[in-house]
């Protein structure tokens, strides 16, 4: 067992848990997109980011990929990890405007404006279709190729693979495939339009059950952020 | 007798032959890749060919070696023992040479070195002030060795570190040897190197590996080259140190592929090392088993980075993952592994041969040690430069570097390669350490140093360095491959008239994301020119944002040209030279630009003998 504190909570997590495993098993929302429980973890998307150390020293880490160790300090949402993911959101869906998940994060996390320049790709290169390809359904018939802005998911040189038995997993766990629904928006905007439909918290835990209740997590649209959570612990 | 006596005796037996050799007289040639591209196996074949014709083959030596750092003015030749310097010698100045200097002891005149401040002509290499402040612990080898020949490494003292190790120390001794000395990594992140080597040592594991970093992938770095094609021998023995220390009987070279001439000299070496029973199994009879092979990277930047590196050797797509654990902990093949730079193992030598103690009393606090510098860009002096830690970066640029050519005023000076961080001239007198560099949004990182005047753009520098970044981040963090993209997207509108008020805020928080949330320094280091030159150079991005100039006449939509009225006299010559036809006017009259069909590529400015095109910051 290892013993290290989420949140100011002294929690245990078992060996080879990562950070995002044991905030899992507590009950303590992290946002994900390329993690999926019955794949390896990646850390390409940068979205379940949380803060360890302390003073000086505290780094954003992903926590999909950050193992859980002895004495660890973790915050799960202080200012520095909400207005990284902001941005998170932000280049995503500059990047994937039409993608449904994307969109349900950005009103999640009240991100309301894009400042650059919209792609419409139609990947992420989140790489949950390559892992779901080679470690479920033990094929591997797609991979990345490239660096940098070249980098994009295919088949060995681009042809029809001979792996490939067309299973569809790689379409399944797509998170960019379902589109968003198409409001009077013009395309590319952020639609934000279940902003106040859907209150964040609670699609997890009832307000009453809610251990932020007072100092404001920063994403529940009923209780913006009074105070930050570094405050709280001090 | 013992093995390892026999080699002790072999050593000195060769030390003896060579110190003999020493005082006659001796040619040097330096001819690292540098050199050799500007000719110097050419003119060492003339030497060669020239001492035959006078038959003096018995009595002067002619040695190819690697490079001495003053790479501007090679190819250099050295004679020894005087150390007569001679620059830019071209082959046909090889009679002359062996006919003058080796048979009468005259100097040339015209191929000794010209101090561009005053004039003087040098001519002893010491006198030189490029190499006044320098303490080459490392480089000096360079000239005293052919990296073919084992025996000459040996004649200047090699491999004595590693029988020392062998013969009369623990692995825990010299591992607090290297903690006590106080030297950090010099592969970029600065990674107390003692402490790093006591943690792969302390980890279990029967299989354990070692790896030289000999990546070097930052545009204009190449420190780790010169000293892998001129010192080979002294990576080897820093390596075999460490695998002895830590318990690993395996070692890697990992070199990138643009790096010929470094893998012949270090393969060379290898065999050579085995032939002297140095490598392979049971080492000099001491039950030490140490074998070093070389992996060649395909020339990718993000490779350099350790995990990527470890996994390219695997076989794998060259790409960082997260740490921990550690490549102490698990490192190729999931095996504990201990990582360092070139430059770094060829420090290891030098600190069992003169202790910790020396060794840490050069440097500052924080960074003990000398660092080897690619000093680059608007400078007059440029190669390579050892210096001491802690020397200032004024005395990088004005006492080494010599300065700015044409009496430009200095603007700035860019540390640590394409992610480190622009320094301005109110900063010169900081000191060139780890710690203080980084206190001003800088970075060591390996090395290189880009001096910059007044006609360089600032904005541009961030541009240049986001597109190198741009293809060479691997692209796997979304924060690191899209960040860097909107990042360069912003500013190169910026540096097309297309700047906006909010940009500035936009970039510095992008920037901060970008550093906070990326998983690999790559791009936990990206926005570092970004946000460098931004801090220091705002009024820059601003004139450019605001009043839609750019103040250094760089970026081409912020500038303009204009025919000056009074200065025109009508030759014509702009008018031919434009590409665009842009330019009217009939012969002896003046001249006038179209500024529609302007593409402002300042051919006419070039071209015109009368000064009369004004290059004007603005686009009106
Ligand atoms: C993008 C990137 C590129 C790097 N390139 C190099 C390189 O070319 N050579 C090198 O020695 N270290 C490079 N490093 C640093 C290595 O990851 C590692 O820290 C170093 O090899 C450790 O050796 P040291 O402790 O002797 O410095 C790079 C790091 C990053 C993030
Ligand atoms: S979910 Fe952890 S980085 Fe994507």
């Amino acid at each position: 067992m290892i013993n290290l504190r989420i949140d100011g909570l002294d929690v245990q997590a078992e060996d080879g848990w990562t950070i995002l495993e044991t905030c899992q098993f507590y009950g303590i929302d992290i946002p994900t997109l390329c993690y999926d429980h019955g794949l390896s973890p990646y850390g390409a998307c940068r979205l379940c980011l949380v803060e360890i150390g302390e003073g000086k020293n505290a780094k954003l880490v992903s926590s999909c990929t950050y193992p859980a160790l002895e004495g660890l300090k973790v915050k799960s949402h202080s200012n520095r990890i909400i207005k990284a993911r902001k941005i998170v959101i932000e280049l995503m869906i500059a990047r994937c405007p039409n993608s449904k998940t994307l969109q349900d994060l950005a009103s999640k996390y009240n991100v309301q404006k894009i400042r650059f320049k919209i792609k419409h790709e139609d990947c992420l290169l989140c790489g949950l279709c390559v892992r779901m390809c080679k470690e479920q359904m033990m094929s591997g018939a797609i991979d990345f190729i490239g660096r940098g802005k070249d980098r994009r998911i295919t088949t060995a040189f681009d042809e029809k693979s001979d792996l490939c038995r067309t299973c569809g997993g790689c379409m399944y766990i797509c998170p960019i495939c379902e589109l968003r629904c198409q409001g009077p928006d013009p395309p590319g905007a952020v639609c934000g339009s279940c902003l106040e439909m859907s209150p964040t918290c609670l699609d997890f835990s009832s307000e009453a059950q809610c251990f932020m209740v007072e100092s404001g997590c920063g994403t529940c649209v009923r209780n913006p952020i009074k105070k930050n959570v570094n405050e709280m612990e001090e | 007798m013992k093995d390892i006596d026999k080699f002790k005796q072999k050593l000195s037996r060769i030390r003896k032959s060579k110190a003999e050799e020493s005082n006659r007289p001796c040619i040097i040639v330096s001819s690292g890749t540098c050199g050799e591209a500007r000719g110097s196996k050419e003119v060492f074949l003339a030497l060669k060919n020239v001492i035959k014709k006078y038959k003096l083959g018995k009595k002067v030596d002619i040695r190819l070696t690697g490079c001495h750092g003053f790479c501007q003015v090679e190819p250099i030749i050295i004679i020894h023992p005087e150390n007569i310097f001679y620059q830019s010698v071209q082959p046909e100045d090889a009679e002359e040479i062996i006919s003058e200097t080796i048979i009468n002891k005259n100097i040339i005149d015209h191929l000794l070195f010209k101090d561009p401040n005053n004039g003087k002509k040098i001519k002893l290499e010491k006198d030189i002030p490029f190499y006044k402040k320098q303490n080459k612990l490392l480089l000096k080898n360079n000239a005293s060795i052919d990296p073919f020949k084992i025996e000459d490494y040996i004649g200047i003292g090699g491999y004595s570190a590693i029988l020392k190790v062998l013969s009369k120390m623990k692995p825990e001794k010299v591992i607090d040897t290297i903690k006590e000395s106080g030297i950090r990594g010099r592969g970029g992140a600065g990674f107390p190197t003692g402490i790093k080597w006591s943690i792969a040592g302390k980890t279990e594991g029967k299989k354990k590996y070692i790896v030289c970093n000999a990546d070097e992938g930052d545009p204009g770095a190449y420190m780790d080259r010169s000293i892998l094609e001129g010192n080979p021998h002294s990576v080897l023995e820093g390596m075999m140190i460490g695998a002895n220390a830590i318990g690993a009987r395996e070692g890697f070279i990992y070199i990138r592929y643009e790096y010929p001439l470094a893998v012949t000299t270090i393969d060379a070496a290898i065999k050579q090392a085995k032939k002297y029973r140095l490598l392979g199994k049971n080492i000099l009879g001491t039950g030490f088993d140490f074998d070093i092979k070389i992996v060649r990277g395909a020339g990718a930047f993000v490779c350099g980075e350790e995990t990527a590196l470890m996994a390219s050797i695997e076989g794998k797509k060259g790409e960082p993952r997260q740490r921990p654990p550690f490549p102490a902990e698990r490192g190729i093949w999931n095996k504990p592994t201990n990582i360092n730079n070139v430059e770094t193992w060829a420090n290891v030598p030098l600190i069992i041969n003169n202790g910790a103690k020396w060794y840490s009393k050069i440097g500052t606090k924080g960074s003990k040690g000398t660092k080897i510098f690619s000093l680059v860009g608007k400078i007059n002096n440029t190669g390579l430069v050892e210096v001491p830690m802690g020397i200032s970066l004024k005395e990088m640029i004005y006492d080494i570097g010599g300065g700015i050519p044409e009496n430009k005023n200095f603007k700035a000076i860019q540390t640590g390669g394409p992610s480190g961080g622009c320094i301005p001239k109110e900063l010169l007198d900081l000191p060139i350490d780890y710690d203080e560099l980084a206190s001003v949004g800088s970075i060591m990182g390996s090395g290189g140093m880009v001096v910059m005047d007044e006609d360089t753009c600032m904005v541009d520098v961030a541009k240049y360095f986001l597109s190198f970044l741009e293809e060479e981040s691997c692209g796997k963090c979304l924060t690191c491959r899209e960040g860097i993209e909107r990042m360069l997207e912003i500013v190169e509108r910026i540096t097309e008239k297309e700047g906006k008020k909010e940009d500035i805020e936009t970039l510095k928080e992008l920037g901060e994301v970008v550093k906070d949330a990326s998983m690999c320094q790559l791009g936990q280091t990206a926005p570092n020119p970004v946000l460098s030159t931004l801090k220091y150079f705002e009024n820059e991005y601003l004139a450019h944002i605001r009043e839609k100039k750019c103040p250094a006449k760089v970026c081409r939509a912020l500038i303009s040209f204009k025919i000056l009225k009074d200065v025109c006299n009508g030759c014509g010559a702009c008018r031919i030279a434009c590409p665009e036809k842009a330019i009217s006017g009939e012969k002896k009259k003046l001249h006038s630009i179209d500024r529609k069909k302007c593409i402002k590529c300042g051919i006419c400015f070039e071209t015109c003998k009368f000064d009369a095109i004004d290059k004007r910051a603005g686009s009106d």
